[in-house]
Order: C-alpha cells, then sequence, then structure tokens
C-alpha cells in the first residue's frame, strides 16, 4: 500500500495537472479509509478504492474554486479517458512526479526527502533517520516545499532534454536512496524491502527509457541490479543475517547478475565514468567471486580510490579502508578511518567495519567497543545476532 | 499566474555606459522585452534609478521616519523589474534567464499573490 502512494499522487497530480491538490486529496482519502477499514472491512483492491475516493475529492476542490468554469471541461474529459484505461497503474506519472519532486526551485537537500515521500512512499521518520534529523523538521522541511511547489506554480511535467539531464544527479541519487531504505529497512524487522527495492530498479529504468544514452543511468542500474540479485542469500534459514562469504550462491539471481554486467560494459564503452559506474564495477568484482574464496581485493580497492577522486566522502572513505584492509593490512585501513571518524559518529556501518578491521588488527578493546555501538545502533534483527556473535570472537582469540 | 522578477545587481560589476559590453546589455534587454511582448507575457517593466536616490519611509508608532538610502545597506541592490504573465513557474524562469543582468546580478522570481474573489 505505502508503495502505491507514490503511483496514486502522480496519477492524481496528471489528472488534474497539480502536485498540491493530489497530494491533500490523497492525504483525505487515506483518513476516510482509517476511519472505514478500521473495522476489518478493508476492499478488496485498497488502491483503486483510494484512488477514486481521492480523485472525487479532489473533483470537489476543483469545482469549488473559481477556476470552475475553466478547469472543469477538460478535466471531466481526461477523467473519462483515465476511466477507461484504469491508468492508475502507469508508471510514466511517477517519472513526472519525480521530476516535480526534484525541481531545482526547492532546495536541493528537501528535493531528496520530497521524493522519497511522494514516490517512494517512505515515512517521515524513516525520512527523517537517513537525514539525521528530527522527525518534527523533516516533516516541516516537506510542508514547506509541498507549499513552495504550490505558491510558487512549480509544474508538474517533465522538463526537456537539458533540463533533464541537470536534475539527473539527483533523480539518480534520489532513486539509489529508495534502494537503499529497501536494502537497508532502516525501520522494519526485516533486512529487506523488497517492494522499494523493486520500485527503485522500476523508476531507473524508466529514467534510462528518457535517457537511454546516460551511462550513469546504466551504471545505477548496474549496481542495483548486482547487489538485488544477492537477496535470497542474505539471511539464512533462521532469518539471520550473512556476510557474502557465506551467501549460497544457487540463490543468487544470475540472470539479473548477467543483466548488470551487460549494462555495466555497455555504459564503459561510452568511456564518461561516473560513481555509480565504478560502484556496479565493484559490486560485479563482488558477484563474481566463488563461496568461500575471497574477492579480488586490490582491484576492489584501486575501484574505491577512483571513485575517491569522484567522490571524497567520509563513507565512501570507509569502504576504501574495509578493501584495503583485505588487500594490504587492517593497520592501514584503521589510518584511514581515523580522519573521517568524527563525520561518521551515528552512521551504524561505521562501527561494524571498525569493529571487524580492529578485530583482525589484534586491537580487541577497540573491537569490543565498536560492537557494542554497532548493535546498540542496528535496527535490524538478523544483523544484531550477527554481531553479537562476532563480538564474541574477541574474546576467544 | 503572474510572476515578479527582480532584478538584483553591483552597478559597479555591471557593464559601464559608453563600452561594448553596455550596448551588447542594452540590446539583450530590448531582446527580452520584444519576446516578453510577442508571447503575451509582458505586463510591466520598468528600470529604476540607482539606489543613491533611494528614501525610505518607516513608521513606527505616530513616529514617521524618513530617511536617506534604501531599505537594506547590500553590495547588490534592485535595479528594476518585470512583471510577466506564465502558466507556471518552468515558464518565468525561462523568461528570467533572458535578462541580461542575470549574468552580472542575480535576477529573483516570485509569484504574486492572488485573492480569493479577485
Amino acid at each position: 500500500m505505502r508503495q502505491d502512494r507514490g503511483r496514486l499522487v502522480a496519477t492524481l497530480a496528471a489528472t488534474f495537472n497539480d502536485f498540491t491538490l493530489a497530494e491533500d486529496a490523497l492525504q483525505d482519502a487515506l483518513s476516510i479509509a482509517l476511519e472505514k477499514w478500521g473495522n476489518g472491512r478493508v476492499p478488496e483492491n485498497p488502491t483503486a478504492w483510494l484512488y477514486q475516493v481521492a480523485k472525487r475529492r479532489a473533483l470537489d476542490v476543483v469545482r469549488r474554486s473559481k477556476n470552475l468554469n475553466s478547469k472543469i471541461p477538460d478535466i471531466q474529459i481526461v477523467m473519462d479517458e483515465r476511466e477507461q484505461s484504469e491508468e492508475y497503474e502507469v508508471g510514466d506519472h511517477r517519472l513526472r512526479l519525480m521530476y516535480t519532486c526534484c525541481h531545482p526551485a526547492l532546495d536541493p537537500e528537501v528535493q531528496i526527502a520530497l521524493t522519497l515521500y511522494t514516490v517512494g512512499g517512505l515515512r517521515i521518520s524513516e525520512i527523517a533517520k537517513a537525514f539525521l534529523v528530527k522527525t518534527r523538521t523533516m516533516a516541516a522541511r516537506i510542508t514547506r516545499a509541498k507549499h513552495k511547489i504550490q505558491k510558487a506554480g512549480i509544474p508538474f511535467a517533465l522538463p526537456d532534454e537539458a533540463e533533464r539531464t541537470e536534475r539527473l544527479v539527483v533523480i539518480l541519487q534520489v532513486i539509489y536512496l529508495i534502494y537503499n531504505e529497501g536494502h537497508a529497512a532502516t525501520e522494519g524487522q526485516n533486512q529487506l524491502r523488497l517492494d522499494l527495492c523493486e520500485e527503485a530498479l522500476f523508476l531507473a529504468h524508466m529514467v534510462l527509457e528518457l535517457s537511454p544514452n546516460e551511462p550513469e543511468v546504466m551504471g545505477l542500474i548496474a549496481l542495483i541490479q548486482f547487489s538485488h540479485a544477492r537477496r535470497a542469500a542474505r539471511s539464512g534459514a533462521q532469518k539471520q543475517y550473512l556476510p557474502m562469504a557465506e551467501h549460497d550462491r544457487a540463490l543468487w539471481d544470475h540472470e539479473m547478475i548477467r543483466d548488470a554486467h551487460n549494462l555495466l560494459t555497455k555504459a564503459m564503452q561510452q568511456a564518461r565514468i561516473g560513481p555509480y559506474q565504478v560502484q556496479a564495477a565493484i559490486h560485479g568484482l563482488h558477484c563474481d567471486t566463488e563461496a568461500g574464496e575471497a574477492p579480488d581485493w586490490p582491484q576492489i580497492s584501486g575501484l574505491y580510490s577512483v571513485l575517491l577522486r569522484l567522490e571524497d566522502s567520509p563513507v565512501v572513505r570507509l569502504n576504501y579502508a574495509v578493501a584495503v584492509s583485505f588487500a594490504q593490512s587492517p593497520e592501514i585501513a584503521l589510518g584511514i578511518i581515523a580522519p573521517v571518524a568524527a563525520e561518521l559518529e551515528f552512521y551504524q556501518p561505521y562501527y561494524v567495519a571498525l569493529a571487524d578491521i580492529s578485530r583482525r588488527a589484534g586491537q580487541m578493546n577497540n573491537a569490543i567497543t565498536a560492537y557494542d555501538r554497532a548493535i546498540e545502533f542496528s535496527g535490524v534483527t538478523g544483523e544484531k545476532e550477527f554481531l553479537l556473535e562476532q563480538r564474541q570472537r574477541c574474546y576467544v582469540s | 499566474m503572474k510572476y515578479l522578477a527582480l532584478i538584483y545587481g553591483d552597478p559597479a560589476a555591471e557593464p559601464q555606459y559608453g563600452t561594448d559590453e553596455f550596448g551588447a546589455m542594452m540590446a539583450g534587454y530590448e531582446a527580452a522585452s520584444a519576446t516578453y511582448a510577442s508571447e503575451g507575457a509582458f505586463v510591466a517593466g520598468e528600470a529604476l534609478q540607482g539606489v543613491e536616490t533611494a528614501t525610505s519611509v518607516r513608521i513606527r508608532g505616530d513616529k514617521v521616519t524618513i530617511s536617506d538610502g534604501p531599505f537594506a545597506e547590500t553590495k547588490e541592490h534592485l535595479g528594476g523589474f518585470y512583471l510577466l504573465e506564465c502558466d507556471d513557474l518552468d515558464t518565468a524562469i525561462r523568461y528570467a534567464k533572458l535578462i541580461p543582468s542575470a549574468k552580472y546580478g542575480t535576477v529573483e522570481v516570485r509569484p504574486v499573490m492572488t485573492f480569493d474573489g479577485e
């Protein structure tokens, strides 16, 4: 249902050519649904139900508005057409919605948050977590952005090609965040939220359709595919978290991995390298590793150093350090992490990596402290147990 | 919708009168105005005298204060404006890009508020 949110808003916004109206109408429909469905009377097709109710609400608002005479006729025509084609499943409206939310007249940070909210259907609390701010703060930001869209007259439209290229960086970032949210599932009990992962892949493919020659779009799709192909192998029979070395390769989606390799090759042929292509190449190397074998760490650390040149962020530096800890030594890796430690203070994977590298460097006390933080910040059950086990190993050796 | 394009700039950073660049800038303004007119967007547009001619008026309680100078002492000041009729913000931005001073200063685009019953 949450994933349908993006579809519903997009379709309503396309019907009425008004993003704010669509948002408000859906909000109303959701409140009505809460009331009506509370006693277990959920309709057979909740999405269709919500769409109908929201559409009626929106139409009421338009009827009441002063533009009564000018707008009604075209809306009626548009709606009759949609009625026949069940169009609320059609995807390209979501693309329009995404480009609207990523309009440069909005603050860059809120562009991403707003897209995660409207297109990705994420909860405000989840988005707040991703941005390391309070839920209330994020709610206020999103409200302000919705206001600006309405008051400033930001159109619900696909921009022209030049403008699309300008917005591409943000669009790709948003899609990757949607995927990551699905992959990490900040709030959920399970490691994966397949709905979000599939949504991210779907959106990325639509962007590629629109800009078929952008190597970074291909790079992003390949990156997501390489990662998504391993989804079934990430947790064991008891839902416990499994590191990649212990994955059952038979559970990997080899067809998806093949697709990703092909797409990445096609992207690389354009000789316009970018961060997504490099990250995809790294994931590709991981996917080429057999069970029990070590990945090609020297090449992976080389790719991370390329990525660092393209995009020097604390998180990239952390990943580079992990690769170096295997390719060279844990001690060298600890030296790479140290300067960015403060910036990663609230980043849970930092403690996971720090703990593991410290343990391999024989610094057991540091490792235990880091495991404690990693366990404390982990929102995912399976991972917690895995980390507890790892922590135990510090005492044994 | 109507949009006001407020043209801010630092006169020292703009082309000086008599130079080729100044001529190009003025030609740019003429071209912009012509485009607005031919596309039916032009509502109004003026250039303002320099900020040294500005007078500020404030009333606090019963006390009226008239002072020399602009509202805010900044390097970039308001030098002119266009009032344009546009479908949406994207159109307004497209028009704002035609204003030559965007190259030297900043063009701020603001939708004009409409009141119900207008």
